[in-house]
């Protein structure tokens, strides 16, 4: 059995399915945003900001936050692990990105649910 | 027609402090010959040159090499396949250790082999004949059990390059799934729990370069795409 303490799920299993599910949720959201701009030309803060006051938008864009932070922590753990054979260095880069993730995901909530 | 310029990479641990590539002019007299027959050539001009070889008929997988940059068995290779203006680079299979010349340390391949335990595995007691199979099981292990083992698709594998040690490789994932899918075998949890990591399996990232290079024309990505499907009904 190879062991994985780092890797986002702990199972090869579990991790695959939730790069493909969080894939599709952020392909989702990505043609929203970009059909929404789309069918906006003339987008002004008033509308943009009503967009995101609303509930299902919030919840719509929140989900895409959490899969977009999934996501990366699955691809980037296995881009480590593939390219970075010191494991001081492999550990060390798999904190900054399960930090850096972390602290974009509290952001994108404070600017979801803040003032 | 002129000489066949052929390149081949030379080492030799005990006398070479570096390997090198080194030149040969073969005279095929014009004929499509495979690969096998010029390192014949080669070895009558240079009766150093170490290479595997054993059936010459693409049967025993012992002449897997790099062959102008795609891996292949050189016995059932023809020049005309490969070679391009008149020119020949043999390498031994990318990312094992080399041990002389083309002649390379084929452990790890075999230790992932043993690794998902290629044999029937069946806890019911023997019956007392054959355990019989039916025409349709026996036709799910059609485009499996060919495998030779010449290891050109694991050594193909960027995935098997970069954690030969944990990922199991696309000729292990095939057996793998040859006793999976073999309706005689019990041992299809045990097999598929030691499976669910994030390496032994699913370090393959679908390149498909196993496929592309088989010389029996099989398809590991597929067999490991059927993997995944099964460790998904098993735990979902």
């Amino acid at each position: 059995m190879v062991t994985n303490i780092t890797s986002f799920g702990r199972s090869g299993l579990s991790d695959w399915l939730m790069q493909r599910v969080s894939a599709v949720i952020l392909a989702l959201y990505t043609v929203f945003i970009v059909a929404f701009l789309l069918f906006n030309p003339n987008l002004d803060y008033y509308a943009w900001s009503g967009l995101f006051n609303q509930t299902w938008m919030r919840i719509f864009s929140l989900l895409a936050f959490v899969a977009l932070a999934a996501h990366a922590w699955i691809g980037l753990w296995t881009v480590t692990t593939d390219y970075l054979k010191s494991t001081r260095l492999r550990v060390g880069a798999q904190a900054v990105i399960i930090l850096g993730i972390f602290v974009y995901l509290v952001w994108g909530i404070q600017i979801l649910w803040g003032a | 027609m002129s000489n066949l310029q052929v390149s081949v990479y030379r080492y030799n641990p005990e006398t070479d402090s570096a390997p090198y590539m080194q030149e040969f002019q073969v005279d095929t007299k014009g004929r499509d010959v495979m690969v096998l027959d010029v390192l014949h050539m080669m070895k009558e001009q240079d009766s150093g040159l170490a290479f595997r070889r054993s059936c010459r008929e693409g049967v025993c997988g012992s002449d897997g090499m790099n062959m102008n940059g795609k891996n292949g068995l050189a016995c059932i290779t023809p020049l005309s396949d490969v070679v391009k203006n008149n020119k020949l680079t043999l390498r031994p299979l990318p990312g094992l250790p080399v041990i002389r010349d083309m002649v390379v340390d084929m452990g790890l391949f075999y230790k992932q082999y043993e690794r998902i335990q290629p044999y029937l595995q069946n806890d019911t007691p023997a019956p007392a004949i054959e355990r019989l199979q039916s025409p349709e099981e026996r036709d799910k292990l059609d485009g499996l059990y060919e495998c030779i083992l010449c290891a050109c698709c694991s050594t193909s594998c960027p995935s098997f390059w970069w954690n030969p040690e944990k990922f199991v490789g696309p000729a292990g994932l095939l057996q793998s799934y040859r006793f999976l899918a073999d309706s005689r075998d019990t041992a299809t949890r045990e097999r598929l729990s030691d499976l669910e990591d994030p390496f032994s399996v699913f370090r393959c990232r679908g390149i498909m370069n196993c496929v592309a290079v088989c010389p029996k024309g099989l398809n590991p990505t597929r067999a490991i795409g059927k993997i995944r499907e099964m460790l998904l009904a098993d735990a979902t």
